[in-house]
């Protein structure tokens, strides 16, 4: 592997992030194939990398398990407490944080008015509940852990907050964004103490990020 | 028989013998340390009336608060450094400086508990009370390192940094105040990408935002020092007085950390954390708190250290086991962590 690299322990998400996150790491020196090819192994020592879902990147950067990481912004602004140093936007998997209720007269709206409360389904409770705290609305925040689509079409809820990146299974499902929260990309994140120990690798890791 | 189950709060836990053992075997090794380097022990309460702590100013604040029989809100300290300051003023408003105080107690903070950051935390500082920098500094660092080698650690860090420089910095490029506090956010928040982002949008030289962006990432030996010039040079100047005061067993111990910040408001220059490869979180930190005296009456220069010993005692461990196993150190060092409650990859 690259020298200038070694000794780093990269967490790599898998899921949407993996093949590009993986490209980024070839181009700068590192050599992926194993992990391209194997689909069960999760711990990959000789370059380096262990895989993971995306979600718990930051908490194994912030324990100190990887020395690095790669994650969304979306994934850490739902984690703020994280004690990690986010070092780089990587550009690529961007994506937007929207709210979306079904088409047509807007059920969110109408809840609000008459009821006082709307109720909102989402996988990223603080995230959600920060942004209805900031713009002044009560909102009953519903976590769902699978398809967030279904759960205005039940009635469960009137609005949802999810990620989304081309809109296809909000607009499958009948619902239409009411408000962007924020676009979300790749980052890399940093453990504090290996931000500091090894900051040589580190720096040259980003130096090499940027260039390519 | 069912088990009764009797729970404790959040964030504390019970220590039982084996542990405790371990835990005594550091203390008394730092308290050796501190005792032989003039810093008399004391104790204070743990709680303190609210408003004398709030006196501080800008410090963590308390997550734990009851009413005495009199009505008044009482709190559980955060730190020692507060109480000691208290301490100092009321109990020696007319003693001739330095002064040296050594605890060992425990704090409380609303944090999310987890290993090593519990909400209930025990600690090992000193103060150092009326001897300005550098030569207080290099005191307190001195010290600190000579506690650290107590507890046999063998591959800790300091990290040293200023607490003014990055503010000032700001100032002198005419940044306004609302702008800096956005940018100390970021900053304070570890996030590089926010402060890119918030730093391209201040109108300001892009020579200057570049500079504002670099700084605080540059990190390692006392080279660092000798690099920066412009509006930091008078922070370096002082950084740089420290570490020529420091031996060469202290001097090689510390690495110079320019983006170093604190969320505690009372420290005003050189500030410090502690670092050990087999933790992913600092063992503790420190720093001048030149203002907090006089917030008490009795205006003196200071500086202190806090290390949180069950971090001490995980990083030993964790050194041990290094050690144990040289293959694993050389390959992946920090997977250590993962795999040190049992659970093997």
């Amino acid at each position: 592997m690259n020298g200038s690299l070694d000794g780093l322990v990269i967490a790599v998400p898998r899921g949407a992030l993996m093949t590009e996150t993986l490209d980024r790491l070839d181009a700068i020196g590192l050599d992926t194939s194993e992990v391209r090819s194997n689909d069960r192994k999760l711990l990959f020592g000789d370059v380096g990398i262990v895989t993971m879902r995306p979600s718990d990147v930051p908490t194994y950067v912030e324990a100190g398990a990887a020395d690095v990481g790669i994650t969304g912004k979306d994934v850490l602004t739902e984690q703020p407490d994280r004690a990690v140093y986010e070092l780089m936007d990587l550009g690529y998997g961007l994506c937007r944080m929207v709210f979306a209720t079904v088409d047509g007269p807007d059920p969110s709206a109408e809840a609000l008015r008459r009821l006082g409360v709307m109720r909102v389904a989402t996988k990223y409770h603080k995230t959600a509940a920060a942004y209805f705290e900031r713009t002044g609305r009560q909102a009953e925040i519903v976590e769902v852990k699978g398809s967030v689509e279904l759960a205005p079409l039940t009635g469960l809820v009137e609005a949802i907050v999810d990620l989304t990146a081309t809109g296809t299974t909000l607009r499958e499902n009948n619902l239409v964004i009411r408000e962007e929260l924020y676009a979300s990309t790749a980052r890399l994140i940093a453990n504090p103490v290996s931000h500091k120990l090894k900051a040589a690798a580190i720096d040259a890791m980003l130096e090499q990020l940027r260039a390519h | 028989m069912r088990p009764q189950i009797h729970p404790i709060p959040s964030g504390t836990r019970d220590v039982l013998p084996d542990e405790m053992r371990e835990l005594r075997d550091i203390t008394e090794s730092v308290r050796r340390v501190f005792e032989r380097d003039g810093y008399g022990e004391v104790w204070t309460p743990a709680l303190e009336y609210e408003d004398v702590l709030a006196r501080g100013g800008g410090g963590e604040p308390p997550a734990y608060r009851v009413f005495d029989d009199h009505g008044e809100v009482l709190a559980l300290r955060t730190d020692m450094t507060v109480p000691i300051a208290r301490l100092v003023a009321t109990r020696y408003p007319t003693v001739e400086p330095p002064l040296r105080f050594s605890y060992f107690a425990h704090a409380y903070r609303g944090v999310r508990p987890h290993r090593g950051q519990m909400r209930e935390f025990l600690q090992a500082g000193i103060e150092l009370v009326g001897a300005p920098a550098p030569q207080g500094t290099a005191e307190a660092l001195t010290v600190l390192c000579h506690a650290l080698d107590a507890v046999g650690l063998r591959d800790f860090r300091i990290g040293l940094g200023d607490a003014s420089l990055y503010p000032t910095l700001l100032r002198s490029l005419m940044v306004p105040q609302t702008a800096i506090d956005v940018l100390m956010d970021a900053l304070v928040g570890r996030d590089f990408v926010a402060l890119e982002a918030e730093l391209g949008q201040l109108g300001i030289a892009d020579g200057d935002a570049d500079l504002l962006l670099r700084v605080p990432q540059m990190r390692g030996g006392p080279e660092v020092l000798a690099d920066a010039q412009g509006p930091v040079a008078g922070a370096l100047a002082g950084l740089r007085g420290v570490f020529e005061l420091l031996s060469p067993e202290v001097a090689e111990r510390v690495i110079v950390d320019l983006g170093l910040v604190r969320r505690m408001g009372y420290y005003t220059g050189a500030v410090f954390d502690v670092y050990d490869p087999a933790l992913g979180a600092p063992l503790g930190g420190g720093g001048r708190y030149d203002e907090l005296l006089g917030r008490f009456g009795r205006p003196l220069p200071a500086v202190g250290f806090a290390l949180t010993i069950d971090r001490l005692h995980i990083a030993l461990a964790g050194e041990e086991t290094a050690a144990d196993d040289p293959e694993t150190q050389m390959t992946a060092p920090p997977l250590r962590a993962a795999t040190s409650d049992g659970a093997r990859p």
